[in-house]
């Protein structure tokens, strides 16, 4: 790759953008695997709470996170719009439950802020940071630490 | 590159001469008279060195060859087997076996084998036959005339055949222009010619040389060719730059070095050797002990996976066209689905077995190492083995080998006690170790035994306290086979001083977690002087099993049908309590249930219901009852994991797709016994 092509790389993050209680989060796509409608869940005993269970992604057993209920807002509710985001992380493969997904931005990397103080009054280690684009906010994920479970048991610790 | 795919064929070849090496050569060990067995040896590193050279790897094609002179002159009764020999054989052996290992990391296979060769040389010399080695000095240090200097064993026999086909021996002694500048194409331009003619068996100086142009101006090749000398010589002069062509009759009969007077012998075995191949195959009956193999293709364990992978795709929507069929009750719909049920059935037992190897080969390296760690404790010992020829699932092939070595290993160490001792105790001075495998329903059971020491509780019950293993009190209440399989903990060794061997404390916790992660179990009954046995079990396969489907309220489970004893239908009032446990008498033995309800805290509020559905469980000589609402009945799943997101679930061991394409989690017995 040549040096302006990568910068031109570097300049944009090419995101999916979903709902979630009427927010706007986006997540790099070079992390979705593929975006689902809504399926059968079977509970799995004994897990955060947040994970919903486990469904059958075309033959692979695949985890399910409510990430409503993994950012602390009430559990999810199913509607035409609901969508499993399968996300791929290193060796982990993971559906997210969102309210709806229905777009792909180039957000300008040098649009990207970090997450000022007072988001929804949390702070929270998983918010990458903020983009503006024209009239739209988008809250920026990191994923990794989305899915990291030694932090999600309490997953609304507000710092002072 | 061309060459890479010959070096996996190359590699597995190798690797399965080497193992027929050692087995044929444990056998001479015992029946040093049976020259069938040396014949066996002999063609293998026959056919070893034939590969190796033609691979490029030269130590290994040069100690192989050495191996095939001693052998040679064993065959030919010049030389008698004796125990250094076969010591030299072995070692020679696991050199090879290390270079090939080292081929198989990517190494070139160098290793320095000089030492070995030496060795060789001299057990080949300590007899009559001084011929080959001297010969072939001699003509190193005096190749002022290029002339062919002696043959080996696989050259005389290639001419004397020839003879015997009436095609003539040629001895051509090519002399090349003063001036000539480019000496190795010229050289590569007549052995061209000459390979249209015939076959080039041997050359003076060799052909690496020749090719490096280390030599002077002429060169002289060994030629088996139909045609007559003027053609040969005519046709080498049309290449330019070459001064003179002699061509001689080649006599076999004087060049052959004094070991082969055996001719008729040592032709039928250069056919042996060259028809190797096709025995396997054709001629079964060949030897007694030739390898059991039939008509075979190598196939890479991915592509059986990724095979097994799409027929449990098919197997799930097989399932859900059932469901589908059997809901429109379309009479031809469903008589074709029975069909295809049929014969998914067939392919899934087809693919399974595809999967099986035979346990021996894992088995097979052990007579070599038991040997060698006998002699090493000077221990006498005899290994046994039964049941080789029982099957398992490839997965489990590969990982088993390590923790039977294990044991193994501590039998011999810790359970045969030296023949002075085996001979107070009124034992016979050798040691007898046994190994057998054979299934059992959907198990395959692995016993090792010995008749050694046994187990000595004492020691065991004060070693375990001592490493804070279990406490005084608990002591009372273990019975004697709790107390053999705290052996099996972490941190135990009961051995008072480490050897090499084992006894570094980290062994057998290692194994029992290694055949559990398996799936299996491992058990151990010992009696104190007389002997132990530990006896594996373990599942045929890992990737479909037979489970029992429940129903929990909306939820569905499996529970794999090898840890069920049976189910059952209790009226509420014979469940008793205990300790503020339930528990129920079944069969005279009182056995604790568990609620998978409460367990799993399936959400919907608890009925209280007359009469309980119970699944019997057990786990060793535990038992325990699961509570549950149906049984939907027996089923053969795929087993799947639940990825690298979710590990660790309590209870539950993974999952599988069902036939409506829902998932059900599959219940983790060993955890609900504790």
């Amino acid at each position: 790759m040549s040096k302006e092509a990568k910068e031109e790389y570097n300049d944009n993050l090419k995101s999916i953008v979903f709902q979630l209680n009427n927010e706007e989060y986006a997540l790099p796509v070079s992390y979705v695997g593929a975006i689902e409608t809504m399926m059968p869940i079977t509970r799995v005993p004994g897990v955060p709470k947040y994970v919903k269970g486990v469904f059958n992604l075309r033959g692979v057993v695949t985890p399910i996170i409510d990430l409503r209920e993994r950012f602390g807002f009430s559990s999810y509710e199913v509607t035409d719009s609901t969508r499993i985001i399968i996300l791929q992380i290193n060796d982990i493969e993971v559906g997210l439950i969102v309210d709806a997904a229905y777009d792909v931005v180039d957000i300008p990397r040098n649009t990207i802020e970090p997450s000022p103080e007072v988001i929804g009054s949390v702070q929270v280690d998983y918010i990458h940071g903020v983009a503006k684009l024209k009239d739209r906010l988008l809250i920026l994920l990191d994923m990794e630490k989305v899915l990291n479970q030694v932090e999600v048991k309490e997953p609304y610790q507000t710092e002072s | 590159m061309e060459i890479n795919e010959y070096l996996d064929v190359f590699i597995e070849e190798s690797k399965e001469h080497i193992q027929s090496l050692n087995s044929h050569l444990l056998e001479l060990e015992k029946k040093p008279e049976n020259i069938d067995t040396v014949n066996e040896i002999f063609r293998s590193a026959h056919t070893l060195k034939g590969m190796s050279a033609t691979m490029g790897f030269q130590d290994l094609a040069d100690l192989t060859h050495k191996m095939e002179n001693v052998l040679d002159a064993v065959r030919n009764h010049k030389l008698q087997i004796n125990s250094d020999i076969i010591d030299v054989a072995f070692d020679a052996v696991d050199h090879l076996e290390s270079m090939v290992f080292d081929i198989v990391e990517g190494g070139n296979g160098k290793k320095d084998v000089s030492n070995l060769v030496a060795q060789l040389n001299a057990i080949e010399q300590g007899e009559s036959i001084q011929g080959i080695n001297m010969k072939e000095k001699e003509s190193v240090a005096t190749r002022e005339s290029t002339r062919i200097g002696s043959l080996d064993q696989f050259e005389t026999t290639v001419l004397q055949q020839s003879v015997e086909k009436d095609f003539n021996n040629y001895q051509v002694n090519v002399q090349l222009d003063e001036g000539c500048l480019l000496k190795a194409a010229r050289v590569y331009m007549v052995f061209e010619v000459l390979e249209q003619l015939g076959e080039v068996i041997k050359s003076e100086p060799i052909v690496s040389e020749l090719e490096e142009e280390k030599f002077e101006n002429d060169f002289t090749i060994l030629l088996i060719s139909k045609e007559d000398e003027d053609t040969i010589k005519q046709k080498i002069m049309k290449v330019s730059e070459i001064s003179q062509v002699c061509i001689s009759q080649f006599d076999v009969n004087q060049h052959a070095v004094p070991a082969q007077v055996d001719e008729e012998k040592d032709g039928s075995d250069k056919q042996l050797s060259i028809q190797s191949k096709e025995d396997i195959n054709n001629d079964k009956n060949n030897t007694k002990n030739s390898q059991l193999t039939s008509k075979t293709i190598r196939v890479n364990i991915d592509r059986l996976d990724a095979l097994m992978n799409l027929f449990e795709e098919l197997v799930i929507d097989r399932g859900r066209l059932e469901q589908i069929a059997g809901s429109m009750k379309h009479s031809e719909l469903q008589e074709t689905v029975e069909h295809m049920t049929r014969i998914s059935g067939d392919l899934q037992n087809i693919i399974l077995n595809m999967r099986m190897v035979p346990i021996d080969q894992v088995f097979n390296r052990f007579p070599r190492m038991v040997r060698q760690l006998a002699k090493d404790l000077n221990k006498q010992m005899e290994l046994s083995i039964d049941g080789a020829e029982t099957e398992l699932d490839r997965t489990v092939i590969d990982e088993i080998g390590d923790p039977l070595v294990h044991l193994i290993r501590n039998a011999i160490d810790h359970g045969i006690e030296t023949p002075e001792e085996r001979k107070q105790k009124g034992k016979p001075e050798k040691g007898t170790l046994k190994l057998n495998a054979y299934h059992s329903g959907n198990h395959v059971f692995i016993e090792i035994s010995d008749d050694g020491a046994g187990i000595n509780k004492e020691k065991v019950i004060k070693k375990a306290i001592g490493n804070g293993v279990i406490t005084d009190e608990q002591v009372a209440t273990l019975s004697d086979s709790q107390i053999h399989q705290l052996i099996l903990e972490s941190g135990f060794s009961t051995a008072d001083e480490i050897s090499d061997i084992s006894g570094r404390g980290v062994g057998l916790d290692v194994v029992k977690n290694t055949i559990e992660s398996l799936g299996g179990s491992i058990r151990i009954k010992s009696e104190y002087g007389k002997g132990s046995l530990f006896s594996i079990q373990l599942p045929l396969t890992l990737s479909i099993i037979s489970v029992l489907l429940v129903e929990v309220k909306k939820e569905k489970y499996a529970i794999p049908l090898s840890s069920i004893i049976e189910t059952a239908i209790i009226n509420k009032n014979e469940i008793m309590h205990a300790h503020n446990k339930q528990v129920i008498d079944f069969r005279g033995k009182v056995v604790p249930l568990i609620s998978l309800h409460d367990i799993f805290e399936v959400p919907s509020e608890q009925e209280d219901e007359t009469f309980h559905s119970i699944v019997i469980i057990r786990q060793g000589d535990k038992m325990a009852g699961l509570i549950v609402d149906t049984f939907i009945g027996q089923k053969e799943i795929v087993l799947k994991s639940l990825g690298n997101y979710l590990t660790d679930v309590f209870a539950i061991s993974g999952a599988t797709i069902l036939g409506d394409g829902q998932v059900a989690l599959i219940l983790d017995t060993n955890a609900l016994i504790k």
